[in-house]
């Protein structure tokens, strides 16, 4: 059971209240794209035992969607913060690199 | 042919969707209404969209998760950029004039939702209240205040809850699941365990 906190409201609630929304931080990849990047972004997903982003929506409370850093081998929640970003947060990331030091995603460590 | 003005004078008086169901017992659970409900979008912490709520309702604006409840109105914090104003029926239309009047001009939008939702009201002890709601929401009942707001998920369905004073608790949830909540209500609010002797 996994415990969010959403940063629009500042509820503190268990998963059910949530909706789960994929992988964090996709670009999307429009007209006059490659092949490769098209794939990429339709099919290639992280699946990381570990660190991971998530996109959640908040969906039987306020409706907005956010994002989440957790891991997925402890399922603790390192921190959520809000959707209109396309990085985590650097105060996020320091405490991520505190907790599981020398950590990898996406290019993000 | 029908007469249009006739027709409006003999259109029928709103009715909730239980009838103003009723269950009395050591919780009290009853259907309330009809409310006059507005749903507000817009920028709630914006100072102007905030005094123009205030002006039209006389009731302050609350904070995040937070409702004002004066008499038979409440304004409740639904999302950072949505409200819900309750009001009686006979005040819908002079409330919501008022809004549209005060907003004019901003980027802003008032929506008549009187129709959409279903509104409850379940009294007894607080402990008993707090028992009641526990069994059906994920919210720790202990720490819910008065004047706090919680949206969340009643059983299987959307459904946000208040306390306007000690020992009573309102909901709303959508007409369509009214008589789920009612029922649900009055499952948990019967059960045998729910009040140790």
């Amino acid at each position: 059971m996994l415990i969010l906190t959403c940063p629009y409201c500042g509820v503190t609630a268990e998963e059910t209240e949530f909706h789960g929304g994929g992988e964090a931080h996709l670009k999307r990849e429009g007209p006059g794209s490659d092949d490769a990047a098209l794939e990429g972004y339709l099919f290639h997903r992280e699946n990381p035992r570990g660190v991971h982003f998530e996109r959640w929506r908040h969906v039987y409370g306020c409706g907005k969607w956010f994002h989440a850093a957790r891991d997925t081998q402890t399922l603790e929640v390192f921190g959520t913060y809000p959707a209109q970003t396309t990085t985590p947060p650097e105060d996020l990331l320091a405490t991520i690199r505190d907790k599981r030091p020398g950590f990898t995603w996406r290019g993000i460590s | 042919m029908s007469d249009p003005v006739a027709l409006q004078m003999t259109a029928p008086a709103p009715v909730t969707a239980l009838e103003n169901a009723r269950h009395d017992g050591p919780v009290t659970v009853a259907e309330t209404g009809p409310w006059g409900m507005l749903t507000l979008r817009g920028d709630l912490s914006a100072a102007p969209v905030r005094s123009s709520l205030a002006d039209a309702t006389g009731l302050a604006m609350p904070e995040v998760r937070g409702v004002t409840v004066a008499g038979d109105r409440r304004v409740a914090w639904f999302s950072p950029d949505e409200a819900l104003i309750l009001v009686p029926r006979a005040d819908l239309a002079g409330v919501r004039a008022a809004l549209d009047g005060a907003l004019a001009g901003q980027h802003a939008l008032v929506a008549d939702m009187s129709d959409a939702r279903a509104s409850f009201r379940i009294s007894g002890e607080p402990a008993h209240l707090a028992e009641v709601l526990a069994r059906l929401v994920p919210v720790d009942m202990g720490t819910f205040a008065v004047g706090e707001l919680r949206r969340t998920r009643l059983a299987q369905v959307a459904c946000a809850h208040w306390m306007p004073e000690e020992g009573a608790v309102e909901l709303v949830c959508f007409r369509s699941v009214a008589r789920y909540v009612f029922d649900l209500l009055v499952e948990a609010a019967e059960s045998p365990r729910a009040f140790p002797a």
